[in-house]
């Protein structure tokens, strides 16, 4: 597929992902709020999606010749220091940091 | 002026993400600036932009990009039940209200003390001013990346640090470590038997079994 194509498709879609999960509950979930389903999902599917997503992200980190070293080494860092301090900006500053010091 | 301080603790998030946003953006894909504002302007919802940057790395499918994007932001279908019966904006504003609804957006109109004073009115606005800090934040880091002429600079490391930081607040929050685990090993075992498609694997494999196990609570809880 051509590239701006492809990306006009992926913007629309991403967009139209986007603005259903925010307008959804508008539309349609008005009734249902209080459904157990969708409190048990709200509870957990977000804990599960970020780590696949984690998984996902760290997959195309390099990890030859012990690159991996470096790779998970700065990740644990940065979970470390995102656990101690509760500061997004500073743990990923510090993780990125170490990486692109060492990759 | 009043709306310009109550937003002021976006900014200070916005502009530095929006910003990095930019930078990953062009450096990572070699795509123009405009491809990035796009981006902010149409779609509008942090970290599935940063996801966006590595599915489009990926030749993402539509289908996937479609499922990674709406379930990441699955989070504001709650964003909204909470606003339902709150919300009074009518018309376009509250059109626009819903669409630029960002976990920072939602949390400031939900937050804020009964002496700001803030009519419905202003929520919509505040929603504006905070996505121009995030346009703004992606124009300058794309404008940035696009002279960058270093070749690698290591920022493939920023999406999974984004999820290593959003994995560790979930972890705080819920102290799901059995869960997760489980999630964990999913994730390696789509990634070893099919890379290309991992996240629509690993996600409608943890879906169904989040589902089973759900039904099999309820069931086992009716016959006692």
């Amino acid at each position: 597929m051509d590239q701006s194509l492809y990306l006009i498709s992926f913007i629309a879609l991403a967009a139209l992902a986007t603005v259903a999960t925010r307008a959804l509950p508008f539309l349609f979930l008005s009734r249902h709020s209080q459904h157990p389903l969708l409190e048990y999902l709200g509870r957990y599917l977000p804990p599960v999606l970020m780590v696949l997503l984690v998984v996902y992200a760290v997959s195309d980190l390099p990890m030859a010749n012990q690159q991996w070293v470096i790779s998970l080494g700065s990740l644990i860092l940065l979970a470390v220091t995102q656990w101690l301090s509760k500061n997004a900006l500073l743990s990923i500053a510090l993780g990125s940091l170490l990486y692109m010091l060492l990759i | 002026m009043h709306l310009f301080r109550l937003s002021l603790p976006v900014l200070f998030g916005y502009l530095p993400l929006g910003m990095a946003f930019g930078v990953l953006f062009v450096t990572e894909l070699g795509l123009d600036w405009y491809w990035a504002v796009a981006f902010s302007v149409i779609v509008f919802a942090g970290s599935a932009q940063f996801l966006s940057v590595g599915l489009i790395a990926n030749h993402a499918g539509l289908l996937e990009v479609f499922v990674a994007v709406f379930l990441l932001n699955s989070r504001h279908i709650f964003y909204g039940l909470t606003l339902l019966s709150s919300l009074k904006l009518t018309g376009w504003r509250k059109a626009y209200m819903v669409f630029a609804l960002t976990d920072e957006t939602f949390s400031l109109i939900t937050g804020l003390p009964k002496e700001s004073g803030l009519q419905q009115q202003d929520y919509w606005r505040l929603a504006g001013i905070n996505q121009s800090y995030w346009v703004f934040g992606t124009l300058i880091g794309a404008l940035l990346g696009a002279q960058l002429t270093l070749p690698d600079l290591g920022l493939e490391i920023v999406l999974p640090a984004l999820f290593v930081v959003l994995a560790v607040e979930q972890y705080r929050t819920h102290r799901a470590a059995g869960l997760m685990l489980i999630a964990c090993l999913i994730g390696l075992i789509a990634i070893w038997l099919w890379q290309d498609q991992m996240l629509l694997l690993s996600i409608t494999t943890a879906l169904v079994l989040m589902l089973i196990n759900y039904l099999r609570q309820r069931w086992t809880s009716h016959s006692i």
